[in-house]
């Protein structure tokens, strides 16, 4: 019964090890995927290239997907996994920050790493960026805490915000995709191309 | 299209097939682990060592760094690091592999190098200050976020492509 580590089936010796293993292949294929070239990542913003919403919503509902029937079948407590907490204004706030940094940088962390490695030196230069923006958080810390800190409404999921059925948001997502990736389709046919 | 990897290294996966294989990868993550992927927490746990290092008595009174900071243990050993120094090797093997690696800046031709830089660092520092005020960046946040259903997650994801369509108008110099 999964998850394999918290529940003692594979000591946490091997926890490290398994992080790298699960890194190298987060890296591959990101990069394979092309999320090194800034230029095709913002491509998502202006219609000449979708890779960006088809990998993360291909990504997305396929993991959501796995794991509630890896869970129904018994092999993974979804109970026992981390549910990332919902600081609603944090949330929201950040990640309008994080929109603006995306669409002006041109990557996001995981992707800027992805290019730092291949010797992009514009990742460089944005990941430093990611650096000094850690720093200015964390020294202005006092200034940010009431939206750090505020509005926590738990580690809530979808199912507790809304009472809904776990199969049927996952339906629902999924079909949300599908129709997400047939519009980008028909978007990108009439966006001018752009070569790079 | 008849393009292959030795006339032109800019041929990516088919869009789905990647998604797919990162799927997969973040199910096996919860399964092993229980938690999802991240990357900002990497830079995060990188700025608190240096702190650390060189105003150590800074980073103990500062309520921020101090929550990352334990008496025996470096900052540095955290998951997340191990998992970001994997992503650059997985990411360096794909590169090499399909002839990518090379030292260079990549920008659209209508702007310089050094705009392009200056921008860099801009959405970095935006970035970096957002992930930390959302606890998560688009990996650890948005999408592992996602795969568990999280309000967090959905609302952050919403919130990052929302604003990044919002003021992708003001860029578009930069792209386009």
């Amino acid at each position: 019964m999964g998850p394999l580590i918290p529940n003692g089936i594979i000591s946490m010796e091997w926890d490290s090890i398994i992080a790298i293993f699960i890194g190298i292949c987060f890296g591959f294929v990101l990069e394979s995927s092309g999320f090194s070239s800034s230029r095709k990542l913002a491509g998502v913003f202006y219609g000449y290239d979708f890779a960006v919403l088809k990998v993360f919503f291909t990504a997305a509902a396929v993991s959501v997907i796995g794991i509630y029937y890896m869970d129904y079948l018994g092999y993974l407590d979804v109970s026992q996994l981390y549910v990332h907490p919902t600081y609603l204004w944090g949330a929201i706030v950040g990640g309008i920050i994080m929109g603006v940094g995306f669409v002006a940088g041109g990557f996001c962390p995981g992707t800027s790493l992805c290019a730092v490695a291949i010797g992009k030196l514009d990742a460089w230069i944005y990941v430093l960026g990611i650096m000094v923006g850690v720093f200015i958080f964390s020294e202005l810390y006092s200034f940010f805490e009431p939206i750090y800190d505020g509005d926590f409404l738990g580690n809530i999921t979808l199912m507790d915000s809304f009472n809904w059925n776990p199969y049927w948001i996952i339906f629902g997502f999924s079909i949300i995709a599908v129709v997400a990736f047939a519009v980008s389709d028909m978007v990108r046919k009439r966006v001018k191309k752009i070569f790079y | 299209m008849k393009t292959d990897n030795k006339t032109n290294s800019h041929v990516y996966w088919n869009p789905y097939f990647g998604g797919f294989l990162l799927g997969i990868i973040i199910i096996f993550t919860f399964y092993l682990t229980g938690r999802g992927l991240g990357a900002s927490g990497a830079m995060k746990s990188s700025v608190v060592a240096i702190v650390d290092e060189v105003a150590p008595t800074h980073a103990e009174n500062n309520a921020y760094y101090s929550k990352f900071i334990s008496e025996e243990d470096t900052p540095m050993n955290t998951w997340l690091v191990f998992e970001a120094l994997g992503v650059l090797i997985g990411a360096f093997i794909s590169g090499g592999l399909a002839g990518r690696i090379r030292w260079r800046v990549q920008h659209s031709p209508k702007i310089t190098s050094k705009r392009r830089l200056v921008f860099a660092l801009g959405g970095g520092i935006m970035f970096g200050l957002g992930a930390q005020i959302a606890r998560g960046c688009t990996s650890g946040a948005a999408l592992s976020g996602m795969a568990v259903l999280s309000t967090g997650g959905f609302i952050t994801m919403l919130a990052i492509f929302g604003s990044a369509y919002a003021f992708a108008y003001f860029f578009r110099k930069n792209w386009i």
